[in-house]
C-alpha cells in the first residue's frame, strides 16, 4: 500500500536554493564495542528542515548527536571523519565544544525540563552566559516562549514549575530552552515520539515555523512527519555489521515520490523496517 | 466455583493455601512490632527517668544552670553531654559535608572507570569498620598525630573576644578532647553522607545532565546548576542521616571524649556526650538517682533523634512537593 504523502511543488521549490549550513563529510562513528554509523557524506542546508529517517538501530541518533559532539558524552565513542559548521569542523582540535552546543541547539526524545520554574528553564542558557540582567532575561524568556507557542498558556504561571507542564507543553518548554539560547542549527532527536497526536501537531507547526529563522535537523520514526515538514530526507539503514549507512538524499519530494534506491522504496512503502 | 459454596474446611484451606489472611496478619504483625517498640522503649524511659525528672525538672536540661554532676550527692544536670552532643556532631557535620559531597560528585561525575569501582568499594570499607576499631585507631594514632598539633594550633584563637570560650586551652597531652570526638566522627559519617549522596546524583536521569550539556553547559555548571539542585532532597536526607548517626555515636566517641562530666564551652578540653555518659556509666551507677539520670538522658536522646528524623522527613516531603 503506497503512503498517503501530503507533498506539494513549493516544497520542491523550497528545497533547492539554500546555502550550506553544516556538512557531514565521511564521518564514522565506533562505540566500544561497534560500529554505530560509517562513511556518512550529508549536507545540511540552511533554513531548511533536514529529516533522517530509518529502521531502528540504524544509528539515527548517533549521526544526529554527532553533529553537536553530544557522543562526547558517552565513554569510548569514537569519531572519524569530519562535520563542517559554516564550513569549519567542530572535530577539529582547539575547537571549543561548549561553544559549538550553544551554536547546534538539541531537542530530545522525552522533553526533560529541569525540575525548575517555567521562567528558570528557559532563562538558564542565558544565565549560563553571564546574563543577569531582570529586564534583558524577561524580554529573552517571553521571546523564545513565543517562538516556542507556550506563551499564552503559561505567561500567569512562570512561576511554576516546568514539570508540571503536560508532555506537549513540555517539549515546547524544552523547545523554549534551547531557542533562547540563539542557535544556529536545532537538533530534533524524535522529538513528538512521546507525545499525543493533538501535541505532534503543534510541535509539527512549530517546527515549520522555526526554519524560517533557524536550520533544523530531526530524527523520526515516523514517515509521514519526515514527509509533512522536510524539506530534504536522508534514509539510513544497517548494513550487514550493523552499522548504520546513508542509503539516499535528496528533496523530501523526491525520495518520498521517486527514490532512487530499490531499498528506500522497499522501506517507504513499508516493506521492512 | 466460588469459594464462599465450599464447606468451611475447604474455605479454610483455600485462604492458607493462597496466604491472604496469613500474609495480612503476618504483615500487620510485622508493621505493629515496630510501632509497639518505639512506644515500649519511649515509655520505659519516660517512667525509669521519674525520679530524675521530679527532683531536677527542666533544670536537668537547661544550658544556664551551674553544671553538677555528683553521685555522691546525687546531683545531676545533664547540660554539658548535651552540648557535647551537639557540639561534636556540629563539627563533624560541617567538616564532613563538602567534602561528602566533593567525593559523591567525584565519585559519580568525574571518576574514569578504572578508578570508580576501587573508590567505591573504599567507601563502603569505610563505613563498615566497626566503631570500637575507629576508637582505638583515635587513641593510639589520630589524637596523638593530629588533634594534639591541631589543638594547640587553635588555642590562641582563646583570646579572641567572642568565640574565645570554645577554644580555651590548653590542650591536653592526651588528646582526649571534644575536638577528637569531632574529628573521629567526620571520618566515620564521611562515607555514609558520600555514598548516599553519591547514590542520589547517579539516580539523576541521564536526560537531565544531557539537557544541560546541549545548552552549553561545563561540567562544572552541569553539576552545580542542574545535578545538585535536581537531588538537594537527596543529599539533605544524606546529611541527615550523618547527623543521626554523629549523634547518636557511642563507642569511639566514649573512648576518644575523655569522658568529663566538667563544663565549659571549648572544643578543646574533655566532656561528654549523651551517648558517651550513658555507656561509661551506666554499670558504675549505684544509686536509683544516677540510673535514673541516665534514663532521662536516654529520654533526651531519643526525643531529639525523632525530632531530627521528623525535621529530615518534612524537609523531603515539602521540597519534593513543591517541586512537583
Amino acid at each position: 500500500m503506497q503512503p498517503h504523502l501530503n507533498i506539494t511543488e513549493p516544497s520542491r521549490a523550497a528545497a533547492t536554493a539554500s546555502s550550506l549550513k553544516m556538512e557531514v563529510r565521511h564521518l564514522s562513528v565506533t562505540y566500544k564495542t561497534s560500529r554505530a554509523v560509517k562513511a556518512i557524506d550529508l549536507p545540511v542546508y540552511e533554513n531548511r528542515v533536514l529529516a533522517i529517517i530509518g529502521p531502528s538501530g540504524c544509528g539515527k541518533s548517533t549521526l544526529l548527536r554527532a553533529l553537536n559532539r553530544m557522543n562526547d558524552l558517552i565513554p569510548g565513542a569514537r569519531v572519524e571523519g569530519e562535520v563542517l559548521l559554516d564550513g569549519e569542523n567542530i572535530y577539529a582540535p582547539g575547537q571549543d565544544v561548549v561553544d559549538i552546543r550553544r551554536r547546534v541547539g538539541m531537542v530530545f526524545q522525552r522533553p526533560n525540563p529541569f525540575p525548575m520554574s517555567v521562567y528558570d528553564n528557559v532563562a538558564f542558557g542565558p544565565r549560563l552566559l553571564g546574563l543577569r540582567k531582570k529586564s534583558v532575561l524577561d524580554e529573552i524568556v517571553e521571546q523564545s516562549l513565543r517562538s516556542a507557542a507556550l506563551w499564552e498558556q503559561v505567561k500567569d504561571h512562570l512561576g511554576q514549575s516546568g514539570m508540571a507542564l503536560s508532555g506537549g507543553q513540555q517539549q515546547r518548554l524544552c523547545i523554549a530552552r534551547t531557542i533562547a539560547m540563539e542557535p544556529e542549527v536545532i537538533l530534533m532527536d524524535e522529538p513528538t515520539s512521546a507525545l499525543d497526536p493533538m501535541a505532534t501537531l503543534t510541535i509539527e507547526d512549530l517546527i515549520q515555523r522555526l526554519k524560517e529563522n533557524y536550520t533544523i535537523v530531526i530524527v523520526t520514526h515516523n514517515m509521514q512527519q519526515a514527509a509533512r515538514i522536510s524539506d530534504f530526507t536522508a534514509f539510513l539503514n544497517m548494513d550487514s555489521d550493523r552499522a548504520g549507512y546513508l542509503v539516499e538524499f535528496g528533496p523530501t519530494v523526491d525520495v518520498f515520490t521517486n527514490p532512487k534506491e530499490k531499498l528506500t522504496e522497499d522501506y517507504i512503502t513499508g516493506r521492512f523496517g | 466455583m466460588n469459594a464462599s459454596h465450599r464447606p468451611w474446611r475447604q474455605r479454610l484451606a483455600y485462604h492458607f493455601q493462597h496466604g491472604d489472611v496469613l500474609w495480612w496478619v503476618l504483615l500487620f504483625l510485622s508493621a505493629f512490632a515496630i510501632v509497639g517498640l518505639v512506644l515500649w522503649i519511649a515509655w520505659q524511659l519516660w517512667v525509669q527517668s521519674a525520679p530524675s525528672r521530679h527532683a531536677f525538672g527542666w533544670n536537668f536540661i537547661w544550658p544556664w544552670v551551674k553544671p553538677v554532676w555528683n553521685p555522691a550527692l546525687d546531683k545531676f544536670q545533664a547540660w554539658p553531654a548535651i552540648y557535647g552532643s551537639l557540639i561534636t556532631a556540629a563539627i563533624a557535620l560541617v567538616l564532613a559535608v563538602p567534602l561528602a559531597l566533593g567525593i559523591a560528585i567525584f565519585l559519580s561525575e568525574l571518576a574514569p572507570d578504572w578508578l570508580r569501582a576501587p573508590l567505591n568499594s573504599m567507601v563502603e570499607m569505610l563505613a563498615a569498620i566497626p566503631s570500637v576499631v575507629y576508637g582505638l585507631w583515635g587513641i593510639y594514632v589520630f589524637l596523638p598525630l593530629v588533634v594534639v598539633p591541631l589543638g594547640k594550633a587553635l588555642e590562641p584563637l582563646g583570646h579572641v573576644p567572642g568565640i574565645g570560650i570554645f577554644f580555651k586551652g590548653p590542650t591536653p597531652a592526651s588528646g582526649f578532647t571534644r575536638l577528637g570526638a569531632a574529628l573521629v566522627l567526620v571520618i566515620m559519617i564521611l562515607p555514609t553522607i558520600a555514598a548516599v549522596s553519591r547514590d542520589v546524583l547517579q539516580a539523576i536521569p541521564r536526560s537531565q545532565r544531557e539537557a544541560a550539556m546541549s545548552l552549553g553547559a561545563t561540567r562544572w555548571e552541569t553539576i552545580w546548576k542542574v545535578l545538585l539542585p535536581y537531588g538537594q532532597s537527596g543529599i539533605l536526607g544524606a546529611i541527615i542521616l550523618g547527623f543521626g548517626r554523629a549523634i547518636g555515636e557511642t563507642m569511639a566517641v566514649t573512648m576518644v571524649i575523655g569522658n568529663s562530666a566538667g563544663g565549659g564551652y571549648s572544643i578543646l578540653k574533655p566532656g561528654y556526650t549523651m551517648a558517651s555518659i550513658i555507656a561509661n556509666e551506666f554499670a558504675e551507677a549505684v544509686s536509683d538517682m544516677h540510673t535514673s539520670a541516665l534514663m532521662e538522658i536516654g529520654l533526651v536522646l531519643f526525643a531529639l533523634t525523632l525530632l531530627l528524623n521528623a525535621l529530615a522527613r518534612w524537609l523531603v516531603v515539602n521540597r519534593t512537593i513543591k517541586r512537583a
